[in-house]
């Protein structure tokens, strides 16, 4: 993919992650291709099931067993404050090995979905925040106290002072949230994954939430990848999209042209199957037949064929890769109508 | 509200005055009472014969719990549920006896949030289809097979499926089996608590565009309860906002959208995220979390997040009132406030 001005920060190469299971192999993700540049965020959208949190897991390398990435490369380029780049190849790390680890949580952060069963119920929000900071920065109890403090200010946790010795339980979804989004940012990451991190939250928190992240991200200059399946939180928050359908990556593009122009046949269908505010009600909406396929047993050829107007006999169901098109500059499909 | 002479409730299906349920909260090793969490706290609305009225309102605010009073799933603390029954004629809810409770419920059906934990796994589709009419001793033996495969039919299942337990299906087809159920005795009334929001988009939209052939099909009425506002929008004839066990407003969908007279509708509606990249605007942030039920502030419970609050807000409890045809609202200040509605984006790829 092209360079336009953008520092890389993280290029992911044809990933494939499969899950060795009992009953078969599930091709959690295959082959999946996009770079994250500095400062900016990436989306990954698509319907439960498709792949997109365990592609963020391959690129912190916690992918749980019986899971393994099996093919690609996922390249992460590391900053120093004196101007240097180090290119470091985050799929030949040893997943256990003191490298990750200090990239884990450190400079690549994560904050979940659901706050409540991320965050210990036995612990203070201040020491597992506390826990974070003295594990990657050379500090003492004091300063990593007095840090998480300020941390917790600068998420808009009110009272911070006192807030910092509660437990995950005395706080309500938004507050929980906001101290998972310190504990993520305490250590100043350079690309944060956001896993769903709205989606149990009422909208009037949800915008709050979505507010701050943008706010913090000015402050910060961190890159997020924004996992949801949420479109108006994609077309809010982000500047590149990624469309994901059982594990393939179908389409890759600004998020102008995802919502504008999309090529694949799945996100025109996502895109108009959405309820729309302003539509006359009592009105249909547009439906794609059927549902997503059970994971063993993916359809060959285009994972999507059974469920497409634009369907090709003879050509969509024929067992075969089908590349990734660049259509236009920067604008990808993963669509044999562009063949 | 307006009184029960008035021309526009002519066909008025359920109303419901003034309802309340308190929780109790009781503490310690006596269990002594500390007080009441005010889940549902005087609302008053009514749904005309064969419409959709949504009822939305964050988590908390008591929506679930107004659906579940209406069916008397719970008792009521106080207030009256006016319901036009088919066979009963209009009855007060809350008053009727074991037995013609049976015989209302055949009438108020629910179709609930989770289809994964709301079908019993150890049953058929056969047996949970099945089960309201042998209940009620509507249908039996060979009668009761052709009823709910005539009913799986209808929601879009294959009539072949009723031997299958729920574990085969996926949960937008766990969701039908939920719909075939509720319709299974024809009801007149369907509380439907949050029905799509635990599945996908795609699948969201097939059950939608089915609640709504049903509705046309049947006649039915819905109470459509949700936190997702452009859902509610494209269902509901009329919508009623809730705030914290109170209700905010009410309206027909296009009024309130278009122009809602509660600071606090205002605020939902500019909270959610658009699906327009191209859509720039300022948003509402509502400082603060949602009032404790249990420990309601004084005055209207929305003051200590409400930009237009004025110090008769935190003295005095809005009353709801009719402030222009057929929209009811518990604001002070609603006349004089101009407030934006939903903004309407630009029209993104449509196909």
């Amino acid at each position: 993919m092209s360079e336009n001005g953008k520092e890389p920060l993280v290029e992911v190469r044809d990933v494939k992650v499969y899950f060795f299971l009992d009953e078969g192999t599930v091709h959690a993700v295959e082959g999946v291709t996009f770079d994250i540049a500095r400062g900016k965020t990436l989306g990954v959208v698509g319907e439960s099931g498709c792949g997109k949190s365990v592609t963020s897991q391959a690129i912190m390398r916690i992918v749980p067993s019986p899971g393994e990435i099996v093919a690609g490369d996922i390249f992460y380029y590391r900053y120093g404050q004196d101007g240097s780049v180090e290119k470091v190849e985050l799929t030949k790390l040893d997943a256990r090995g003191s490298e990750i680890r200090s990239i884990r949580g450190n400079e690549i952060a994560k904050i979940f979905q659901e706050p409540m069963t991320s965050l210990s119920p036995v612990h203070t929000i201040g020491n597992q925040i506390m826990e974070a900071i003295t594990l990657h920065q050379k500090v003492g109890k004091e300063e990593a106290r007095e840090k998480a403090i300020e941390m917790l200010s600068l998420v808009g946790l009110p009272q911070p002072q006192q807030r910092i010795d509660y437990y995950a339980h005395q706080l309500s979804g938004g507050m929980r949230q906001r101290a998972m989004i310190a504990m993520a940012l305490s250590c100043n990451p350079s690309l944060l994954i956001a896993d769903e991190p709205t989606t149990a939250l009422d909208v009037t928190t949800e915008a709050q939430i979505l507010e701050l992240m943008k706010g913090l991200q000015e402050e910060f200059g961190m890159a997020i990848m924004f996992i949801t399946h949420n479109l108006g939180v994609i077309a809010e928050m982000c500047d590149d999209v990624v469309v994901m359908y059982l594990g393939k990556e179908v389409e890759l593009a600004s998020v102008d042209e995802t919502f504008y122009e999309p090529y694949h046949p799945y996100t025109r269908d996502l895109l108009r199957s959405i309820p729309r505010i302003g539509t006359k009600t009592g009105a249909r909406l547009h439906v794609i037949s059927g549902s997503v396929p059970d994971p063993y047993n993916i359809p060959q050829g285009c994972p999507y064929h059974p469920r497409c107007p634009e369907f090709m006999p003879g050509k969509c169901d024929v067992d075969r890769e089908i590349p990734f098109f660049e259509i236009k500059a920067n604008h990808w499909a993963r669509c044999l109508l562009y063949e | 509200m307006a009184g029960s002479n008035d021309s526009r409730q002519d066909n008025v299906l359920l109303e419901v005055k003034n309802l309340k349920k308190y929780f109790p909260i009781r503490k310690g090793f006596f269990k002594t009472l500390a007080g009441y969490v005010k889940a549902v706290d005087g609302v008053n609305f009514f749904i005309r014969e064969g419409e959709t009225m949504g009822l939305v309102g964050e988590s908390g605010c008591g929506k679930t719990t107004t659906g579940r009073v209406i069916l008397r799933a719970y008792e009521p603390t106080a207030g009256e549920v006016w319901f036009k029954d088919r066979n009963l004629g209009n009855v007060n809810v809350p008053d009727l006896d074991k037995q013609d409770l049976k015989t209302l419920r055949q009438n108020m059906q629910m179709i609930f949030q989770d289809p994964y934990s709301s079908l019993n796994p150890r049953m058929t589709l056969l047996q949970i289809v099945g089960e309201p009419l042998l209940v009620n001793g509507v249908a039996r033996g060979s009668e009761l097979r052709d009823r709910v495969a005539e009913l799986l039919r209808v929601v879009g299942l294959r009539p072949e499926y009723m031997i299958r337990y729920p574990h085969a299906f996926s949960g937008g087809q766990r969701q039908r089996i939920g719909v075939a159920r509720a319709l299974a005795l024809n009801p007149q009334l369907i509380v439907c608590d949050e029905p799509v929001s635990a599945l996908d988009v795609s699948v969201q939209a097939q059950v939608l565009n089915l609640l709504q052939d049903l509705q046309e099909e049947f006649d039915l009425t819905y109470l459509f309860v949700a936190h997702d506002l452009s859902v509610v929008e494209h269902i509901s004839d009329r919508v009623s906002v809730m705030y914290v066990g109170k209700l905010a407003e009410m309206a027909t969908t296009e009024e309130l959208y278009g122009h809602p007279l509660h600071p606090y509708t205002e605020a939902l509606m500019s909270a959610v995220p658009k699906p327009d990249p191209r859509y720039q605007a300022e948003r509402i942030i509502l400082e603060g979390d949602v009032a404790d039920p249990a420990n309601p502030p004084s005055g209207c419970y929305f003051h200590p997040r409400c930009r237009y609050a004025i110090d008769r807000c935190m003295q005095e409890e809005p009353q709801l009132r009719e402030l222009r045809p057929d929209h009811y609202v518990s604001c002070h200040r609603a006349e004089e406030l101009d407030l934006v509605g939903f903004v309407e984006t630009a029209a993104t790829y449509q196909g």
